[in-house]
């Protein structure tokens, strides 16, 4: 009975929704596509929080429709790291995915300052076709420590909000929101029915039936002790020598981002019990790192930090680092990492002559977020027409640098990108062209110098140089 | 000193005046360029005996130059008219010298140069200096650590510096004598004395290689031998005589006595000779007995410099900051502590936050941690530093006020007793009484001492156990083993619980090697009885108690 009549409202709130949004904007492209099915699950287990969004979307109109809009609040908006999306094919056995192009876009009639992303399907969907979609997004700094001071005691709780609706310009038939937080322990959360919280997961959902831009806000206060990791700036800077050898210099600027720390520190606790007492803080930070790395060092301002470890097989290498102290809230560390990697795995030829260095974007701690990241690639003298190419939008400029026997400098390509996340982790190519004699520069420098050298002492001890006989 | 020498022995030569003058005008504008020193270097009484030479010198010069330009009768005339004049003249200005200098305490020298004259004059006016470690006088096995070998050679160049003995060899005479007595006061001048002795014995062991090489050379078959014949008589006794001392050298394979010998032997022949004068008499000894002394003599050498490179590599080039051990299956273990604690205060506290420490981390504090500290190694300012010191030896309300009135706000204290570490602030706590006393009266040092000894157990005064470096020092030290055993002092605490009012504690090291606290807030009220000016009845709302009394140990 009570379906029937929901089903009942459903049916009429739906077609009073779609009267309206047919009398509010006649051109706009919203009502062309609805969305059947939207199942969002959103990751809370560690700082960077990871929402996997499935939407299963349908045309409603004759027109061809060849790109879906994603909607997003603006305060979401300015935290968003990176927006995925993938198209699955084939039916449940053989499925696979395709990779889909998102770019940002603007919709002349946004809401509230919605910002949009728009996916570009594969093949325009017809009248009546539908697609599935698998978007991911993965948003920073969006956990808010509450109470933002704790003791050392003290458990981190963090807020998280969100809408239990998912923003949408488009009309979406049901949808689900599922939370999965790292503990089983959430201190409060807002309620829609219908809501239900059991173990480790919060679901909102199913809501039927919601019209375009429904936003309905929800805040969840949870327990999140995972490493807040953050590393404020990070410099990379990348120098190629045709020797044989890329030197890598990283300069990191880290800071625990979490609750702050007020109060003591007791080491006896710390030491003694470290279940309990600084559950939210950590101590080692692990990089990954190329294999076949050499002459590894981990050093800050004052000297050379002894607490690392490094293991490396044919396929990758780890660096475990340890700050010199264990990072509580607001606490920070710099420190510079160095390595050499051969030359003969990242610099290849192009189809067109061009060299390219193919290396990889990101940052190599694991779980943490990059603030302003900036990788400097200093290309050997000679180099000319740089160009780089990366698979999402960075800043670029050029800059030069005179290192050990420069005469006009080398060039330098500077890219750099707000907002970093370990999913960034992708290679890039840097293109530039080189002649092959200008490697003879340096050694026929060095080589003329000590010869002009002992020319001059050969001269002066044949030659008589005395003012009188 | 040695000017005056050759002076009144009448070896006055126109090289000593160009060696001497120069020297002092220079060495003065040298000194008085450094800042520390300043016009110091013309006006402390230390100064003044090398100036007294320096107008002596310029007399004697000119009296020499008269000399040789007048007839001997004007000289007469002119001497006496001269010295006439100059004695009122001289008496009067050393009248007035001598009312400036006695008019200062110290008689014008400074406190640390009276200390190198009378070594118990620190110990009594100024602890700080006696503190230092550089300062106590050596003990002998540290000469032989720090000149090793030498040791033996010294007397023997001096006995060699006599033989002819010129105006370069009564100066090295002189330098060793006035060194040795010096480096005997401070451990610190056994750095000047080192090139003494290196001269010296250089001296002896040249002499030693003259008198074996001419041996071995005389003695080659189908060399010719001048002085063979002539030596025969002296060769004879030269040969019973070592032939003795070599099978000495045998037994005991040491070169001292031998050579001692030998010495003594060349002597009475170097002096005959020299007296004579008509045959030059060198002594010859036999040839096996010379070519082992020189094998010997290298071989010694070599062991000198063994010793002194690894004396360079242990003893003196321990950097203490970054201490290594080795655990018992060979790897290292690094205490890094330093540095730890170093790198948080950077990155952690405010750039205008004052750090607080005993006076040896003054310069790393300010290097690595880049915050300002109170007093550090340059130890200028003696009050600041007693200041300091009484507030690490007095009760944590006393000595909140004093750092609190220095604006400071962390206070960093070094505590080895976890790891073993020895040079920590505990053991340097009496120093810290003993400056502290020497500035403030109401510091005394026997109220620290339990029957005139130093402890941190239960026998410990009370005003040892209440006092702040005690409890920065332990504070929840007892949590780490239950039993609170310090491994320095190789001995359980006195006082095992107790709460901290007015500081917290903000970081410990991992091996609790430096331990940094923050200075409490005043309270905004303060309840209770405001009218008892009594310290011990404390007018705070703190529930604080004293070690005794309660049984409770955490209140």
């Amino acid at each position: 009975m009570a379906r029937s009549i929901s089903m009942e409202a459903a049916g009429l709130t739906l077609a009073f929704l779609i009267l309206t949004f047919l009398t509010i904007s006649a051109a706009s492209s919203t009502n062309q596509i609805q969305i059947l099915n939207a199942e969002r699950r959103i990751d809370l287990s560690s700082h960077i929080v990871k929402v996997f969004l499935t939407l299963k979307v349908e045309n409603v109109m004759t027109a061809p429709a060849s790109e879906i809009v994603l909607a997003f609040p603006p305060a979401q908006a300015d935290h968003l790291a990176l927006v995925k999306a993938q198209a699955a094919i084939g039916k449940k056995k053989k499925k696979s995915y395709v990779h889909l192009d998102v770019n940002p876009t603007e919709l002349p009639d946004a809401p509230n300052g919605t910002k949009y992303f728009s996916i570009s399907l594969l093949n325009p969907l017809s009248l009546g076709e539908t697609a599935t979609l698998e978007v991911l997004y993965i948003l920073t700094h969006s956990l808010k420590p509450f109470p933002a001071e704790i003791s050392q005691s003290e458990s981190q709780l963090v807020y998280f909000r969100d809408s239990a609706l998912i923003l949408s310009p488009y009309h979406v038939k049901q949808q689900t929101t599922f939370l999965k937080t790292p503990s089983t322990k959430v201190e409060s959360f807002t309620r829609v029915e219908p809501t239900k919280f059991a173990g480790r997961e919060l679901k909102y959902g199913p809501y039927e039936d919601r019209p375009p831009y429904s936003f309905s806000p929800v805040t969840v206060h949870l327990e999140n002790n995972s490493p807040f990791a953050v590393v404020e700036e990070l410099l990379r800077e990348v120098e190629i020598s045709h020797w044989g050898n890329i030197q890598i210099t990283e300069h990191y600027k880290l800071v625990h981002a979490g609750a702050r720390h007020k109060g003591v520190f007791s080491r006896v606790e710390y030491q003694s019990r470290p279940s309990f007492s600084g559950t939210s803080s950590f101590k080692h930070l692990l990089a990954s790192l190329p294999p076949r790395v050499h002459s590894v060092y981990y050093r800050d301002d004052i000297g050379n930090i002894s607490s690392s470890h490094l293991r490396s097989d044919y396929r990758k290498s780890e660096l475990e680092i340890e700050p010199r102290y264990p990072l509580f809230g607001g606490w920070k560390a710099t420190f510079v990492i160095g390595y050499g990697l051969p030359l003969e795995d990242f610099l290849f030829e192009s189809p067109d002559g061009k060299r390219y260095l193919n290396f990889s974007f990101g940052c190599p701690l694991a779980e943490t977020v990059v603030d302003k990241l900036t990788i400097k690639v200093v290309l050997p003298e000679g180099s000319k027409d740089p160009s780089a190419a990366v698979p999402f939008p960075v800043e670029q400029r050029l800059e030069t640098k005179y290192s050990y026997l420069d005469v006009v400098g080398r060039t330098v390509l500077v890219l750099e990108k707000k907002n970093v996340v370990p999913e960034h982790i992708t290679p890039f190519q840097v293109y530039y062209t080189f002649k092959p004699i200008f490697m003879l520069a340096e050694p026929l420098m060095l080589a003329s110098v000590f010869f002009l050298f002992f020319v001059a002492c050969l001269a002066y001890l044949h030659n008589d140089l005395s003012i009188r006989k | 000193m040695h000017v005056l020498l050759c002076i009144v022995t009448g070896r006055y030569s126109s090289r000593l005046y160009i060696a001497y003058a120069p020297l002092v005008v220079l060495g003065t504008l040298l000194a008085a360029l450094v800042p520390v020193v300043g016009f110091n270097a013309v006006m402390t009484s230390e100064h003044f005996a090398s100036f007294l030479v320096f107008i002596i010198i310029h007399v004697v010069a000119l009296v020499y130059h008269v000399k040789g330009n007048l007839s001997p009768r004007m000289f007469k005339v002119a001497v006496t008219l001269v010295v006439s004049v100059g004695l009122v003249v001289c008496c009067a200005m050393i009248a007035v010298l001598i009312a400036l200098v006695a008019s200062s305490p110290t008689k014008g020298w400074s406190g640390r140069s009276l200390s190198l004259l009378d070594p118990t004059y620190a110990s009594k006016y100024i602890p700080i200096i006696a503190s230092v470690s550089e300062h106590q006088p050596p003990t002998w096995p540290s000469y032989f650590m720090d000149i090793n070998v030498l040791a033996f050679l010294v007397p023997a160049g001096i006995i060699a510096c006599f033989l002819p003995l010129s105006d370069a060899s009564s100066f090295v005479v002189l330098y060793i004598v006035t060194a040795v007595y010096f480096s005997g006061v401070m451990v610190r001048l056994m750095l000047v004395f080192a090139p003494a002795a290196c001269i010296m014995s250089g001296i002896a062991l040249s002499e030693a290689f003259n008198v074996l090489t001419r041996s071995i050379k005389f003695q080659l078959p189908g060399s010719s031998g001048i002085s063979q014949s002539g030596d025969t008589s002296m060769n004879t006794e030269g040969e019973q005589n070592d032939i003795a001392k070599t099978e000495k050298m045998d037994e005991t394979a040491k070169e001292r006595p031998s050579k001692k010998n030998k010495r003594k032997e060349k002597e009475p022949v170097v002096k005959a000779s020299i007296r004579s004068r008509i045959e030059r008499r060198l002594l010859v000894l036999p040839l096996e007995a010379s070519v082992i002394a020189i094998i010997l003599l290298v071989l010694l050498g070599a062991f000198y410099v063994v010793h002194c490179v690894w004396a360079a590599a242990e003893a003196y080039s321990a950097p203490s900051i970054v201490l290594t051990t080795y655990s018992r299956e060979g790897g290292l273990h690094v205490f890094d502590d330093f540095r730890e604690a170093y790198a948080w205060l950077s990155h952690n506290t405010e750039v205008d936050d004052k750090v607080a420490s005993w006076w040896d981390y003054g310069y790393q504090t300010t290097a690595m941690a880049n915050r300002t500290v109170i007093v550090d190694n340059n130890t200028w300012n003696n009050t600041h530093i007693a200041t300091v010191g009484t507030a690490m030896s007095s009760p944590e309300k006393a000595a909140w006020e004093i750092f609190n009135s220095l604006d400071v706000k962390y206070v960093l204290v070094v505590f080895g007793g976890l790891v073993g570490y020895p040079s920590d602030d505990i053991n340097k706590f009496l120093w810290m009484v003993r400056i502290g006393g020497g500035v403030f009266p109401h510091i005394k040092e026997p109220d620290y001492l339990r029957d005139g000894q130093y402890r941190i157990d239960s026998q410990a005064t009370p005003t040892m156990l209440n006092c702040l470096m005690y409890k920065l020092s332990y504070y929840r030290f007892v949590e780490t083993d239950g039993k609170a055993f310090d491994r320095v002092r190789q001995t359980e605490i006195g006082k095992k619980y107790f709460k901290l009012t007015h500081f917290e504690e903000v970081f410990t090291t991992h091996h609790w090697m430096v331990r940094i606290y923050k200075l409490k807030p005043p309270k905004n009220r303060i309840r209770g009885k405001t009218k008892k000016s009594k310290s011990k009845a404390s007018s705070t709302s703190s529930p604080k108690r004293s070690g005794t009394g309660k049984r409770n140990p955490w209140h």
